[in-house]
């Protein structure tokens, strides 16, 4: 993108101080949540919001003798998760043991993986105001969830909830490839997007099936080399994200231009103050003595299974953004706002079956995007249906009411969910399109007004505005504008 | 009636098939003879009301279709057992009650066999002498201060004494074989794989597996046939047909090719270890076989690739008692690290602990290559001496021990020279291959000494085979006169 671009289209995101600007550089580990009925190594349902210690089979509770046997639909999750990254599908992998004592721990240890992860390299490609930018992935990895130690229902006890225990996530780990929080922002959408497509990860961040770890390191502009980073620990919401990142990357910068260093260290988004604090220090890291799960055996996949999945493929945001600007002649930006979550795309294309595509993106765009905002409500649970849209453009679309009375007809059908037909029927706000009738309107106005049509006569056309509206009105704005200004200018010619 | 001591688990299976016997008198049988041997100390836990319940209930319903048709067992306290404390001869599992029962001894009882009780083990499996348990010594029927051996210690020394007709255990590095040597008994360490671990409390997952423990070869046949099979609870369980090993034991075994490693004639072993050896080739010789010598080059570093991969692997399994779910929980400590601490602390013995802390240190970052992944290097290294000797030879021969059952107290405080116990055995282990142990004959001392047989992965029946034509030749009895009765 080179050439003559405005100043908010240029990246622009450096920590600038009196000496320096500095450039920050971010990695992520995202933590998703296989969308699987059962846990990654047991039959548990993993269903969120059940009774604490009602989803815990004897295998997550980590009893003697109990052995991890594999989901495979899980493996088919991670596999698809990784061909909607353009990633390298490793055919063979390993199950490790991530060794750690907490009480949410119950074996002890954490099956994940660490050398040998399911997916290698691929890459995401953002749409950012910039131009387009690729942020390089740098592996896909399997693993356990913990359970949940609950701290705050008794002053001396600490209470675990296991129904977490076993629940099988996606670690996706980003190359340092994002400079700014809005680059992070888009990041995860994207990654969720692309996850919601596939149906790998439901994304929903309150539930916490969606979390991340954000790297953080700055540099000064022009400098090559990375900084010492700090990895910010469990971060789960994209607001917190960006300002964790923000106040990270300033609370670095402070330190380096007082001429300190900066430690290597885990630390933690203190979401009422604003700011993180340090977790854990280099030196009190853990380590984790990885080893390979003597209870699995290596995973091999075939090639056949990851052709198969290929093929099953669903066709992803970036693909059907290409195809909506070709197909349907929009720009990039009405594609990506429709593309960007698949429950948009599918009521746009839901709307669109019936009615005229130019009308469906503007109402969908403007109108039914304004009510979702207002609202806080998702597209999914939106009070009108794709169905009820399509028959408002309709309406529109074969003259039978205007722009206008469709924003009066649109408004009702948010409030009462009913369908633009009946509402226009019983309220009677069909419009005009009788000449006839229109005729007697425009003839009654005229006679009314007859002065003014001696002005209007003698060069005062100004006024045409005003006997339009004089039309209108006596129509209760239900006469169909475009006859009405042909006959009256035929009229007013008399 | 019959005289139950002098029976075997064949001879009794059909006396109650032919209805010459109940499955109650049976029981009663062992009952009393258990109830006769508390000196022995080989049980932790009996369960006689079950025990006499279930021999009823057979007696009622007849069923004589299964393996095992009412027959009393007793089983190392390592297999978890439902409703039945489960200690793994641990303080921290003192009385855990499982809720589940594990695959193998599942499979026992569906074939009609019926629980007698719980045997004394070293702790967690940890040991080759039985003295690690928490619930004390077991005495070897051989002798008053002889250890049976470990760690299926207690199951040796029932089996031995006649407290149960048969039984099993669970061998990492020679758990079954060296007690089996010890007590003159019969003990088989299946190929890895071929019985669940599922249910197993586990010591070191990737050398773990259970076996049968008998008085005969044609017993081992019989209850390797009924604990095996696959299970699709343990991902590292073999997916094939169940053998019927004991419809196929025969004495032919003309031409076989069977090897003798130069490695393990090593320094300073007993003479008549030696002749026991040379006794068992001459045997195999008249049989038809024809003896190889072979060369398994890396036998000597069988024995520390062990002592890292098994500490290894259970410094991670045993993190899992940690006193939060079930269990041991020290009532001492502020907070949840020293909880565990403290937990941990009282709950593990000492040889459960040096193994833990050995563990971790060889997965630690920065020793992981030079111990833990060297190790599996060199695992690999044996696995191979093996296969390549099982390209030219059908099984090798060699002792199962260095030496006979010694006395109580005498290596506790010496593990490398415990360690040395496994110097046989534990190559079998790391290649994941199946290996018996038969009484070869007795030392100047009259105490039993094993040969071992081992064969390439799932060739269980060809070393069963060979093992019942030796058996018949070395017709080797043990001489104990039942001094704990009195």
């Amino acid at each position: 993108m080179v050439g003559k671009l405005m100043q908010k289209d240029k990246f622009n995101y450096f920590i600038k101080t009196e000496k320096n600007n500095w450039e920050v550089i971010i990695g992520l580990e995202v933590h998703a949540q296989v969308v699987s009925e059962s846990k990654l190594f047991s039959g548990s349902s993993t269903k969120f919001g059940g009774k604490p210690n009602t989803q815990v089979s004897l295998v997550d509770s980590a009893f003697p003798g109990m052995l991890p046997v594999i989901n495979e639909y899980c493996i088919e999750q991670a596999v698809k998760t990784g061909l909607g990254l353009n990633a390298k599908i490793n055919l063979d992998s390993i199950f490790d043991r991530k060794n750690y004592f907490y009480a949410d721990l119950p074996a002890g240890y954490q099956i994940s993986q660490y050398k040998n992860p399911i997916v290698g390299e691929g890459e995401i490609n953002l749409d950012m105001p910039y131009g387009s930018k690729k942020i390089g992935i740098e592996r896909l990895h399997l693993e356990q969830d913990a359970g949940k130690s609950i701290h705050d229902l008794s002053p001396d006890n600490t209470y675990v909830d296991l129904n977490r225990s076993g629940v099988a996530l996606m670690e996706i780990v980003s190359k340092p490839d994002l400079r700014s929080p809005e680059e992070v922002n888009s990041y995860v959408k994207k990654l969720r997007s692309i996850m919601r497509y596939l149906n790998t990860c439901d994304g929903n961040m309150q539930e916490g099936s969606l979390r991340a770890d954000v790297n953080v390191s700055v540099r000064k502009k022009g400098e090559t080399k990375f900084g010492t980073r700090c990895e910010i620990k469990n971060v789960n919401s994209i607001k917190f994200m960006e300002m964790a990142i923000d106040s990270e990357a300033k609370r670095q910068v402070e330190l380096l231009e007082s001429g300190k260093s900066i430690d290597q260290e885990t630390r933690l988004f203190d979401t009422k103050k604003k700011e993180t604090r340090s977790m854990r220090s280099k030196e009190e890291a853990h380590d984790y003595r990885y080893f390979p799960d003597p209870d699995l055996l290596p995973l091999k996949i075939n090639k056949s299974f990851v052709e198969n999945l290929k093929k099953k493929l669903p066709e992803l945001p970036d693909q059907k953004r290409d195809r909506y600007i070709k197909k349907f002649n929009l720009s990039p930006y009405e594609a990506n706002v429709l593309v960007s979550e698949i429950d948009v795309s599918k009521f746009f294309e839901e709307v669109i079956k019936t009615a005229d595509i130019k009308l469906a993106k503007n109402w969908i765009i403007v109108e039914l995007f304004a009510v979702l905002n207002e609202k806080n409500i998702e597209i999914k649970d939106s009070p009108v249906t794709p169905k009820n849209l399509a028959i408002l453009i309709n309406q529109i679309s074969s003259g039978n009411i205007s722009g206008k009375i469709a924003k009066e007809v649109f408004d009702i059908m948010i409030k009462t969910g009913s369908s633009a037909d009946k509402i226009i029927e019983n309220k009677g706000l069909k419009q005009q399109s009788n000449p006839e009738e229109i005729k007697k309107i425009i003839k009654k106005v005229l006679d009314k007004n007859s002065e003014k049509v001696l002005e209007y006569k003698s060069g005062k056309v100004k006024l045409f505005g005003f006997f339009i509206g004089e039309v209108m009105k006596i129509s209760a704005g239900k006469a169909n504008p475009k006859l009405v200004n042909e006959i009256l200018k035929t009229e007013l010619k008399k | 009636m019959s005289d139950l001591n002098k029976s075997t688990l064949t001879q009794i299976t059909n006396l109650i098939k032919t209805k010459k016997i109940s499955s109650l008198e049976v029981t009663k049988f062992f009952i009393k003879n258990i109830e006769k041997a508390k000196k022995l100390n080989t049980f932790i836990t009996t369960c006689f009301e079950k025990s006499l319940k279930d021999a009823k209930n057979f007696d009622i319903k007849k069923n004589y279709n299964g393996l095992l048709p009412g027959i009393p067992l007793a089983v190392k306290d390592l297999f978890c057992t439902k409703n039945i404390k489960t200690t793994a001869g641990s303080k921290i599992l003192e009385n855990f009650i499982p809720a589940y029962e594990s695959s193998v001894t599942n499979n026992l009882w569906l074939e009609g066999a019926i629980i007698l009780g719980k045997l004394n083990c070293d702790e967690f499996a940890m040991g080759s002498s039985n003295e690690t348990s928490y619930f004390g010594n077991v005495i070897n029927p051989i002798g008053k201060n002889l250890v049976p051996g470990g760690s299926s210690g207690g199951s040796a020394g029932a089996l031995a004494a006649n407290l149960t007709p048969a039984t099993i255990g669970t061998d990492t590095g020679g758990s079954i074989r060296q007690p089996a040597s010890f007590t003159g008994t019969v003990g088989l360490k299946p190929t890895y794989g071929l019985c669940s671990r599922w249910g197993i409390v586990a010591f070191a997952s990737s050398l773990d597996q259970a076996g049968p423990m008998t008085k005969n070869v044609e017993d081992c046949a019989l209850l390797l046939e009924a604990m095996s099979g696959y299970d699709p609870k343990d991902s590292t369980s073999i997916n094939k047909k169940k053998e019927q090993y004991s419809k196929n034991l025969n004495e032919n075994i003309k031409g076989l090719k069977i090897g003798i490693p130069k490695e393990y004639r090593i320094d300073n072993m007993p003479k008549e270890i030696d002749n026991i050896w040379n006794k068992g080739i001459d045997i195999l010789k008249k049989s038809g076989a024809t003896i190889v010598n072979i060369s398994l080059p890396h036998t000597n570093y069988a024995l520390p690739t062990y002592y890292i991969v098994a500490p290894a692997e259970a410094s991670s399994n045993l993190a899992r008692y940690d006193g939060v779910k079930y269990g041991y929980r020290s009532k001492k400590g502020k907070n949840l690290t020293e909880m565990y601490e403290n937990t941990r602390g009282e709950g593990f013995g000492r040889e459960v602990k040096r193994r833990v802390l050995i563990g971790t240190y060889v997965l630690s970052s920065g020793y992981y290559d030079a111990y833990y992944l060297k190790a599996q290097k060199v695992r690999k290294l044996i696995k191979n001496d093996f296969d390549e000797s099982f390209k030219k030879i059908d099984a090798i021969l060699t002792p199962s021990t260095p030496s006979s059952a010694f006395k109580f107290g005498e290596k506790t405080n010496d593990p490398i020279s415990m360690y040395l116990n496994d110097i046989f055995t534990v190559p079998v282990n790391l290649a994941g291959i199946p290996a018996i142990s038969i009484p070869g004959g007795v030392d100047n001392k009259g105490y039993p000494m094993g040969l071992q047989l081992i064969a390439k992965a799932l060739d269980e029946q060809k070393i069963l085979n060979i093992a019942l034509t030796m058996e018949k030749a070395i017709n080797f009895k043990n001489s104990i006169n039942r001094w704990w009765e009195n």
